[in-house]
């Protein structure tokens, strides 16, 4: 009870103080901890369920309305979440390493692009595209499976290979397509290269939304959508079945899992989440370029998936939100905010904050304090935040 | 013809001939395959459920070449086995490993998975039933939601009997299905076995040390020695016979008895 209440407060005290606030990270964090809080705390499934939706379908809405940004950092959210989920099943449940997932997310993100700017002129003639935005929604689907069979390309080769060497093969695969892009500019222009595709063309929002509020919605629509395919097959014979991979593929393959095939679906069902981001991704973006499919993106959606636990569908939500919010919001706000002290000439125990070199400007030491976070895991909580039941029994042995 | 019949089986791992022409058929009922270690048993079973290839030699099930097909298809052909070493699905419950068995008896798409169609939930309901039966069958239906690798070492053992039995077999291959259990385990294993192919017909091949399990419950022994067949027959008859006895015991050498 007393539990309920403080949920349902916590939620509407930190939305509203956000409409006050509106430049105030702690207070946003605020409002994404009263989330986490109505997901775990114990009260009554109705009462969850109704604080989620509110918060999400209505509330984080509204805070965009006030700060812009905050609907942007929302849906890089949704965006890595659907690609941790995507990973979750190669990696958390089949349990085959994949270190060039975001090779995925750049063909999707690419087979969008090209026909929805004017650059396909070059590589088709004439003067066709860019495509109209309502093709856009076809091409969600397109991006999915064009994803989705670039997974199979990629699994049939290292169908017989194992943890180490599989990694070193899909990393080496996720460099592949990058310098493709990268590259795919001669002899025929197809990436236009380092220089990137831009301008994508958006597809018309219903209902005059704007383009913030509308990517938001449709990134939060494809998440539910990734969560309970995500959910279906885990709790199927298709999931189990990886399970098994997991476990003991010789075991799995003798009690009659058709390896090649389980292997090709998972490849192809992780692959094809990241692809109808990808479209989302290039659509809302306007422009791309290989630069946003580096092999450290790789590792980042890799260490999301960790840091929430492998095989667990709430943990990979958790950690992609983590990370995300960590890289766009905890560090650079806190620069933001000692900033403003130097700009107001504070000084501490008699040292002037404005004589601070810039190298020690929080923003930049993201990346270290990320690898410390998940040194930190690794040594104090390896399975996870949120491990996934099996993936705690592994861990407990 | 056999239901299962192996002609002139022969493997080699490099220049170490494993199995020499084996012969081997079965019909119904329970075979033995004994022999010393290092006789080419588990090859031969890894043969018959394709995790090996033979060089030589066909094998055919109802009448069916076995050879060249996978594992999975063998096993939905109907072989399925058990591991000398258990090899159970360690992290996943008694039941989720008795389903996994099941997998080749599940004839759904990915598009059942994902839309929940009517075929899915029947299947899954059925196949759910149908995995706690078995779990009963080998009396482990208690332990349904227990963690495989924490169960005790004999209960691992007929969990994987039971995980064999999912996939629907005709024909059972145990590799020393008895091997850690005491006698009286052991003795009630093959009371299950001999239930299993008097209510379903199953024929099942057992590698077995136990010599007193074997002669017990075997209707037809095969004994392999350095990868041949040097022998086959009722259990008595092999018991007495003096090839047999020479690869078990060794032969008596004049010259060292009188020093």
């Amino acid at each position: 009870m007393i539990q309920s209440l403080l949920a349902v407060a916590l939620t509407g005290v930190s939305a509203f103080a956000v409409a006050v606030y509106p430049r105030s990270v702690l207070v946003f964090l605020l409002f994404q901890g009263s989330i986490l809080f109505a997901y775990r705390a114990r009260i009554p499934d109705w009462l969850r369920w109704s604080l989620l939706a509110a918060a999400l379908l209505v509330l984080m809405p509204a805070i965009g309305y006030y700060n812009g940004y905050y609907l942007e950092v929302a849906t890089q959210v949704g965006i890595f979440v659907a690609l941790a989920l995507g990973l979750n099943i190669v990696v958390g449940l089949a349990g085959l390493l994949d270190l060039g997932y975001v090779a995925f997310f750049a063909v999707g993100a690419y087979s969008w692009a090209i026909v929805g700017s004017p650059h396909a002129n070059v590589i088709f003639g004439g003067e066709s595209f860019p495509l109209a935005g309502g093709w856009f929604y076809l091409f969600l689907l397109v991006g999915l499976g064009v994803a989705a069979l670039t997974g199979v390309l990629l699994g049939l080769p290292v169908l017989r290979l194992h943890g180490d060497y599989l990694a070193v093969v899909t990393l080496g695969f996720g460099e592949v397509i990058r310098v493709l892009a990268n590259n795919l500019d001669k002899p025929i222009n197809f990436t236009n290269g380092p220089k990137g595709i831009t301008p994508i063309s958006r597809p018309p929002t219903p209902l005059g939304l704007p383009y913030g509020e509308y990517f938001y919605f449709l990134a939060l629509l494809i998440v539910i959508v990734v969560v309970l395919v995500n959910r279906r097959l885990e709790n199927s014979h298709i999931g189990r079945a990886w399970e098994a991979i997991r476990e003991d593929e010789l075991a799995a393959r003798a009690m009659g899992v058709p390896l090649v095939r389980m292997k090709l679906m998972a490849f192809a069902c992780g692959a094809s989440f990241a692809g109808i981001m990808g479209v989302l991704f290039s659509a809302k973006q306007i422009f791309i370029n290989p630069e946003s499919f580096t092999f450290l993106e790789s590792i980042g959606v890799l260490a999301m998936v960790i840091l929430g636990g492998m095989g667990s569908i709430p943990g990979a939500i958790l950690g992609a939100t983590v990370v995300t919010v960590l890289n766009l919001q905890v560090l650079k706000g806190f620069s933001l905010w000692l900033n403003e002290l130097k700009n107001a000439g504070v000084t501490v125990l008699g040292y002037s904050l404005a004589d601070l070199p810039t190298q020690f400007e929080p923003a930049k030491y993201e990346r270290m304090v990320f690898g410390i976070i998940l040194v930190l895991m690794m040594i104090y909580r390896p399975q996870g935040i949120f491990p996934a039941r099996r993936r705690q029994r592994e861990m407990t042995q | 013809m056999h239901l299962f019949e192996a002609r002139g089986v022969t493997k080699r791992f490099g220049g170490l001939t494993a199995l020499h022409a084996v012969d081997f058929a079965v019909d119904r009922g329970i075979s033995s395959i004994i022999g010393p270690n290092g006789a080419g048993k588990t090859t031969l079973f890894n043969i018959f459920t394709g995790l090996y290839s033979a060089d030589e030699g066909t094998v055919t099930f109802r009448d069916r070449s076995i050879l060249g097909r996978r594992p999975d298809q063998i096993t939905a052909l109907g072989i399925c086995r058990t591991f000398q070493n258990i090899r159970l699905f360690a992290n996943m419950t008694a039941i989720e490993n008795v389903l996994v068995g099941m997998n080749s008896r599940i004839a759904l798409g990915l598009w059942d998975v994902l839309s929940h169609s009517p075929g899915f939930r029947r299947t899954e309901t059925a196949v759910a039933a149908r995995a706690l039966a078995l779990l009963e069958r080998v009396g482990l239906q208690a332990n349904a939601n227990d963690v495989a690798r924490n169960l005790p070492y004999g209960d691992r053992r007929r969990l994987e009997l039971a995980r064999a039995l999912a996939s629907e077999p005709a024909l059972l291959l145990l590799d020393e299905p008895t091997a850690g259990m005491t006698q009286g385990e052991a003795g009630a294993l093959m009371r299950l076995l001999r239930g299993l192919v008097a209510d379903l017909g199953l024929a099942i091949i057992l590698i077995e040390h136990n010599m007193r399990v074997v002669m017990e419950v075997s209707d037809w022994v095969t004994v392999l020695d350095h990868g041949e067949r040097i022998a086959e027959g009722a259990p008595r008859e092999v018991q007495e016979n003096p090839r047999v006895i020479e690869a078990y015991l060794g032969t008596r050498s004049p010259g060292r008895r009188r020093a």
